[in-house]
This record gives C-alpha cells, structure tokens and sequence, in this order.
C-alpha cells in the first residue's frame, strides 16, 4: 500500500479515539481497506490467517498457565490486610524484623566495584568470569582437592542454581548415554521441569519419610540399587528443599559405595552452603566425599541464599572428570550449550562474589555473617520447639530441631495449611512447608498457636 | 593407580575396584569448534604485534580503541548501589524496566501499551529473547518453521536449533551490489507457505549493515499480511543505527500500522553499553489484554525452568536512566555521539580507500548502516589481514566498525587495498 493510497483510506479520527474499543476498530477499518494497485493473486488467498481484515493471532490458542505454587503464596499473602500475617512461603532470608538482608561484606564489594572506573561492563566469555569459576571450584570442592590440582574440574558461571541445572541437564542430554534422572521425593518444586526441558527424563527414589519426619534411608537405598546402571541421581549436597532432612555421614558414605558400585552419576545441587551448619566445609562434606574417590560428578552451585545474591542470579556448574583433557573438551561442549541459550552470563553479581571470595578479610567477614544468618534460623527452630512443647501440642516436634536449613518440613497436611491460613494469616506452601527463615522471636508464638489450634482441632 | 589406593585406604575410603567407575564417561567427548566470532578475539589477545587492530566483535569503542561505559550507566549505578536490594525480580522480570523497554519499541504513546496488549518479559539480552521466543514457538506452534535471512548473526541458527525448530533460509544480501536482493526477498515472502515465521532484523542488519528503504519495508509488510506471515523482529541495535531510536525502530512501526501482530526481541547490550550485564526484553502484540495475560503466563513458564528469574541490576539501571527525565536525555545524546563517531568512521574508511586509488567501489562502505560492514572481501583475503597485518575480523568479511578509530583507519585502509587491489 504506497502512502498515497492509504490517505485516501476512510478513517476514525483520531482525536476521538478515547477507548481501547474505539482504538480498536479504528485499526480494523484501517486493515480493512483494500488497494487498488493489488495484483489479482494477492487476494487470492484461502489461508484463514491470511490478507485483510483483522489481524487474528497466531496464539489465540495459548492458555493461561497455572501459577506458580510457591510464588503464588506471596501474592496472596500481599493480598491479606491482616496486621498478624505471616509468611513463611519462599525461600528467601529475613531478619529478626522480617527484612530482606544485604550482606555488609556484599555492600562492601559492591562499592568497591562503582568507585572502580576502570571497569567496564564487556561481555564476559560464555563461560563466564575466569576468577569466579576458580573461587567457586575451590570454595565447594576444597582448595586443596586433588581434583581441582590435577586440573580435572570444569567449571561455568551460570545462572544461579536453575541455570546450573538446565545447563548440566542439556550437557548430560546430548552427551551422556543415559537420559534418565532419578530426583527425590519430594525436591524443590522446578526441578521436573528443568530436567525435562533440558532433554531428560525424570523418575523418583523413595527419600522422606512422613512417619518419621526423617529419611526413608531402606527405602532410598533400594530405589537406587534397582536404578539402571549409569543413571543419574540428583542429590541435594545439604539442607534438602523441601523437608531439611539430610543423610548423616555414615549414610553418605552407603550411598557412595552404592552409587558408585552401580555406576550411578552423581549430580549434585548445593544451594546451601554455608547456610545449613553455618560452617561452609562442613556443607560440602557430601559433595567431597565423592570426589575424595576419583570418580566423576556433577555439580550446581548458587550463592543465592548465602550470600544473599537471589536476584543476581550468580552460580555455577561443575563437572569433575577423569583428566584434564576431558575436562577440556567438556568444557568446549558446555559452551556449545550456553551459546544459544544466553550467550554469555551476567557480569555483576559473579563479580560481587570474586571480590568477595579473592580477598581474606573480606571472606572472614562473609563467613562471620553466614553463620550469623544459619544461627538465628537454628534459634527460631529451638524457638518454635520450645513454643509448642510449652502449649502441649499433641505429637513429636522434634523434628523442627532435627532438620536442618531453611525450611521445615512440619508434617502438617493440606487442611490443617488451609485453616492455618484462614483463622491465622499464616501463609505456607500447601505441603506444610515452612521458611524459618520467616520467623523472629516476635512472632513464633503466633505460628505456634496456629499450629496447636490446627492440631487439635483438625487432628 | 596403586599409590592411591594406599593412599585412600589410609583415609579410609573403600576402593572400589570395579573397572566402571575408572573410566571417565566422557571420553567420547569431542572438542567443540570454536565460536566463529568470538575465537577472532581470543586470537586477537593472544597477537603480541603492536600494530593489532580488532574489528572482530561487535562491542562499541571510542576513538581510544577502548570500551566505554556510558556516563548515565555510572550516574544510574552510583544510584542503585547501597539503596537497594538483591531479592529475586518476579519471572518475567522487572515491570518497570519492561514498561520502558516497550515504550522505545512501540512507541510512548502507543495504543498496544494503553490498551496493554503486549505480552512482555526481561529476557537475557538479544539472545535470550530470541531463545525464549523460539522455546515459546515450539511449544504452541509445534509445526512452524523459521526463516532466517542469509546471511544473518551465526547464533540466530544456533539457537532456534536447539528449541528444535526447523529452519528454513531466504534471500537477503546481494553480493554483486553488496546491498539487498530485494527481488529475491520478496519471492521467497510470496512462496512460503501462508501463515509462516520470519525472522526480521528491526535495523542495522548483523552481519551485512544492509537495510530495506522504508518503501521497501512498506511493501514487505503488504505482503506479509497477503501471505498471513508471522514476523519476528531482532532489534539489537536500536539508536544505534541512525543515532535516533525512534528513526531505528520505523519497520516495526510500518508493521504495526499494518495491524501485524508482531513479536519483538530488544536489547541494550549496544546501546546501552550494557553488554555484560545481559539486559534485554521479548514482547509479543496479542489481540487483547486477556491473551497478553496469557501469553505472558506461558513465557514465563519456559523462563522458569531456564533461569527462574531475570538479573536484577541491569534491570534497575535500564528503569533508572529512562525514568528520569534528564538521565534519559543523557542517554538519547551518548547514543546519538556513539552512532555519529561510526558513521564518520564509515566516511573515513571510504575515502581513504578511494584516495589509495583503489579500483573497487566501497560506496557499501557508507551505504550499510550501523556496526557492521560487509567488506565483500573473501576468506583468503581475511586471512591475508590477519596473517601479514594483524588486522582481526570474522572470515564472512564483516569489519565492526566500533573497533575503527582515527588511530588506525589508515592501516586499515591500506592493508584492505593491499589485498584486495589485484581484484
């Protein structure tokens, strides 16, 4: 339609075009005018999304998708007006006064950085900023892990832990032989999804034990001898998402011989180091163990939740292999992966972390602060223990104390929630999942009330 | 093999002794090609010649050869650093950055905005809107295919392979006139099937720097609507082009006009400066609100598992600098400064070329728009550039010409006609 023929088009004005119904059909009378240059073919046309008239999308079938289950939480917990609320639904960390925290030590890095005029904001490699993946190998792996001296490790700065996950499962997807991953029941809610798009499919190993509130170890240890040789096992290094139960060390130390007798890889996801114990080797005793044995794993980091980066985005992967000329070519394959998915990652938050880990002051500071954080959640779990015992609440709550991490696991059904959050605005994730890191001494005595009132009058 | 076992045995680990678990499970892992693009910069940094000049990558450099971080990014950091915090943004990323972002693509005033018809999400920079998108057309459009012009940016390929959908090619550049086949182009609109995906460069077409006019946009346009087509737009180089963002952005206009329901990939790595920082953004115009709602539910879906949620600080500093006034305005001049230096670097390089008495023409030269030019040279007289001058370039013959400056435009006028004067 050349300029000429379209002024000669009938139009709505403009000017009085105040709704979007208005807007709406001015653009179709604009749509519908056909010019008079068009050759005969033009409009022959039988395709219904075709020519002139209105414009029908391509999507019109695309369906709403269900929210998210855990966001979902907070959205109706912004939404209550109630003065007593409380949310215990994502994993993020709060202080005392139900704030989010940025860490001094992060404030400190992140001066550093703006004061620095020679920095620029390039493109890092696709594998991300060379320091950091160093800092983060020996940070999770141990400095002096043979491993990283014999140069066996590869690591990529990724996109927290989902990214480090999706970027391990679409390496493993076209280079591994087998495509199968067995992840625990129950995980942290995205990981079928990330699995699945990363080309992988998913089965499950016994792993809690609601009778109990504890590991299903029998149970656990059989699903993974009768998995097939070389499978994939997700395992969660500490603090296990959702329930905060984890293996002892005697129990790693089985799994490891059977993991490693049947040939199973081990794929691990530590988003709490540091922030389970408190103390950052000890959080990775499981992952080393299994390196300690010269065998091969996987490996995703986030600093997320312990050094509080959430929304920076800021992890990596890691694969220990045999060589270092596999880990070479691994390494070239993983970029392989990155490359079309983002190109390369982002640059602040892997920086924030490098001027943290490369400095011994400033490291000694994140660790005081660390624990700092794992130790009022541990005092909230002795809190909310002490609380319910002192109301008698019927059952065996033990296990707040005896699971480790961010969140516990409460045993509480889905009713027993719901009438949590109707009569007392506490707002949790429908599988009785609570954030300690929610609570403060000022309102554990409300959760503890609702929780005696939901066990004994829901029973 | 058997000082280890001593050794793990004192430490108390068992030693299994099957052969399984000896061997890697990679060896049969090849070594990957290098990135066509980015290996010319590593080869590029590992050169010790001082006379190096680095036309490779596309990343902006002043006249001093060196990167710049624009001075309404420093304002905005100085800003944001110590105020705010570091919580997850949701899933489809920061609202407000969005709604900035929308409004250079579509227009302050645009009625896709008020009726709020675009379904929009922060997405990874240029690339990972583009993969988003093709992730999202895989996923509700399983049968499409996608056709991409030749030549166009190498991941373009890369990353609509690895959403697994199938690519199909159309005519775009014209070697002979080193400008657009533009009869080609508009044969192979016509002969596609109706209703199919188009991959569009919004301007300043990578690699080529070749443009439709915007007569030539107009028709492409009428004949996208005879055919039903779906056209997605990769604009990674808004401003940047023209120096106008508004001027940069006329295709997508024209195609809106039209009543096309388009799907829009931006970036501010360029221009912005903001490369590192990975800040960029996919919309998608819908019929109406309900089926933005809808959409964006859907693309938020496929980020989830990808990443679960965008980076933050890129996101606060594209929504400080184009919420405030003045930080706007500074930007709308850095960028404006950014694409007047290359256009003058285009200049420079013509008539130097023409004043060695070259025997080609390289009107192109001035001709192409935005960060590339298509020399036209050949792989072997790339590589006679980089071997005998140390002049580093992709082998398709694309300069960046951010990396030319007035330090070097003249070595690199005379090493171009040294190779390329025998015709």
């Amino acid at each position: 339609m050349s300029p000429q023929e379209e002024s000669d088009c009938p139009r709505f004005d403009q000017a009085h075009s105040f709704s979007s119904s208005d807007r709406r059909i001015s653009a179709l009378v604009r749509h519908l005018t056909v010019p008079t240059h068009a050759s005969p073919m033009d409009s022959i046309s039988a395709a219904p999304t075709s020519a002139f008239g209105t414009a029908d999308s391509v999507f019109a079938h695309v369906v709403q998708a269900p929210e998210d289950p855990i966001l979902g939480v907070t959205v109706a917990y912004n939404k209550d007006p109630s003065p007593n609320k409380l949310n215990l639904g994502v994993g993020a960390y709060r202080t005392e006064e139900g704030k989010p925290l940025v860490l001094n030590v992060v404030r400190r890095a992140e001066q550093q950085l703006v004061n620095d005029r020679s920095r620029v904001k390039e493109y890092l490699p696709i594998i991300g900023l060379a320091e950091f993946n160093k800092l983060s190998a020996k940070l999770i792996f141990g400095a002096e892990s043979p491993a990283i001296l014999e140069n066996r490790v590869t690591t990529v700065q990724c996109l927290s832990g989902t990214g480090s996950l999706r970027v391990g499962a679409e390496f493993l997807a076209r280079h591994y032989h087998e495509r199968t991953i067995y992840i625990p029941v129950p995980t942290w809610g995205n990981h079928p999804k990330v699995f699945t798009l990363g080309g992988l499919s998913v089965k499950t190993y016994r792993y809690y034990d609601p009778a109990t509130r504890g590991l299903n170890f029998q149970g656990l240890l059989e699903d993974l001898g009768s998995a097939p040789s070389g499978a994939i096992v997700l395992l969660h290094a500490c603090a296990h998402n959702p329930t905060g139960v984890d293996p002892t060390l005697e129990q790693w130390e089985q799994i490891r011989q059977l993991m490693r007798s049947k040939g199973l890889l081990p794929f691990f996801d530590s988003a709490y180091q540091g922030f389970a114990s408190g103390r950052l080797d000890a959080d990775a005793q499981s992952i080393r163990m299994f390196v300690a044995d010269g065998g091969e794993c996987l490996v995703a980091q986030s600093y997320a939740k312990n050094m509080g980066l959430y929304g920076e985005r800021v992890g990596a992967f890691s694969i220990v292999c045999k060589s270092a000329d596999v880990a070479r070519r691994v390494e070239s394959q993983l970029k392989l992966v990155i490359r079309p998915m983002y190109s390369n990652p982002p640059i602040h938050g892997a920086s924030i972390v490098a001027t943290i880990l490369r400095d011994r002051d400033m490291y000694n500071e994140w660790t005081v602060e660390l624990k700092a954080m794992a130790d009022r959640i541990i005092s909230m779990r002795h809190e909310l223990f002490d609380a319910l015992r002192a109301r008698g609440t019927p059952g065996d709550w033990s296990h707040i104390i005896k699971q480790i991490g961010m969140f516990t696991f409460t045993g509480l059904n889905s009713e027993q929630v719901a009438f949590m959050t109707k009569e007392y605005h506490i707002y949790m994730t429908s599988d009785g999942r609570i954030s300690m890191a929610g609570l403060s001494s000022r309102t554990v005595p409300h959760l503890a009330d609702a929780i005696h009132a939901a066990v004994t009058r829901m029973g | 093999m058997a000082s280890r076992a001593i050794l793990q045995r004192r430490k108390g680990i068992s030693v299994i002794s099957s052969a399984r678990w000896m061997s890697s499970w990679w060896s049969n892992v090849e070594p990957a090609s290098k990135d066509p693009i980015l290996g010319v910069t590593e080869a590029f940094l590992a050169d010790p010649s001082p006379n190096k000049v680095n036309v490779g990558v596309g990343a902006y450099r002043d006249d001093n050869g060196k990167p710049q971080v624009l001075e309404c990014v420093r304002e905005a950091e100085r800003r944001i650093a110590g105020n705010m915090n570091m919580e997850y943004l949701p899933m489809g990323g920061s609202v407000k950055m969005v709604e900035e972002t929308l409004k250079l693509a579509y227009g302050e005033n645009s009625d896709y905005l008020k009726d709020k018809r675009i379904a929009a999400v922060q997405a990874l920079s240029g690339t990972g809107a583009c993969r988003l998108f093709a992730d999202f057309q895989k996923r509700f459009k399983p049968e499409s295919q996608i056709y991409i012009p030749v030549p166009t940016w190498a991941n373009h390929h890369n990353i609509w392979r690895d959403a697994q959908v199938p690519q199909r090619t159309f005519h775009y550049y014209l070697p002979e006139t080193r400008g657009l086949d533009f009869a080609s182009l508009m044969d192979d609109i016509k002969n596609a099937p109706n209703g199919s995906f188009f991959l569009l460069h919004a301007c300043a077409h990578n690699p080529t720097g070749v443009d439709p006019s915007e007569e030539q946009w107009r028709e492409i346009s009428h004949q996208f609507k005879v055919k039903g087509h779906f056209a997605f737009f990769d604009m990674a180089y808004q401003g940047f082009a023209s120096g106008d963002p508004e001027r940069d952005a006329k295709a997508i206009r024209i195609f809106l006009e039209d009543g096309h329901l388009i799907g829009c990939a931006q970036s501010y790595a360029k221009n912005m400066g903001l490369y590192g920082q990975r800040m960029g953004c996919l919309s998608v115009v819908c019929e109406d609100e309900k089926q933005a709602v809808a959409v964006k539910s859907q693309l938020q879906q496929l980020a989830r598992p990808m990443y679960s949620n965008p980076p933050v600080h890129g996101a606060l500093i594209v929504s400080t600098i184009l919420g405030d006034p003045e930080l706007k305005n500074l930007w709308l001049k850095e960028v404006k400064m950014m694409a007047d230096r290359i256009i003058g670097m285009r200049t420079a390089l013509r008539e130097n070329l023409e004043k060695l008495g070259s025997p080609l023409s390289w009107e192109h030269i001035t001709n192409q728009i935005g960060m590339f030019c298509y020399s036209g040279m050949t792989p072997e007289q790339v590589d006679r550039l980089t071997n005998e001058f140390h002049i580093y370039m992709t082998r398709n013959g694309r300069i960046s010409m951010a990396g030319v400056t007035t330090g070097n435009v003249g070595y690199l006028a005379n090493a171009i006609h040294e190779v390329t004067k025998s015709g």
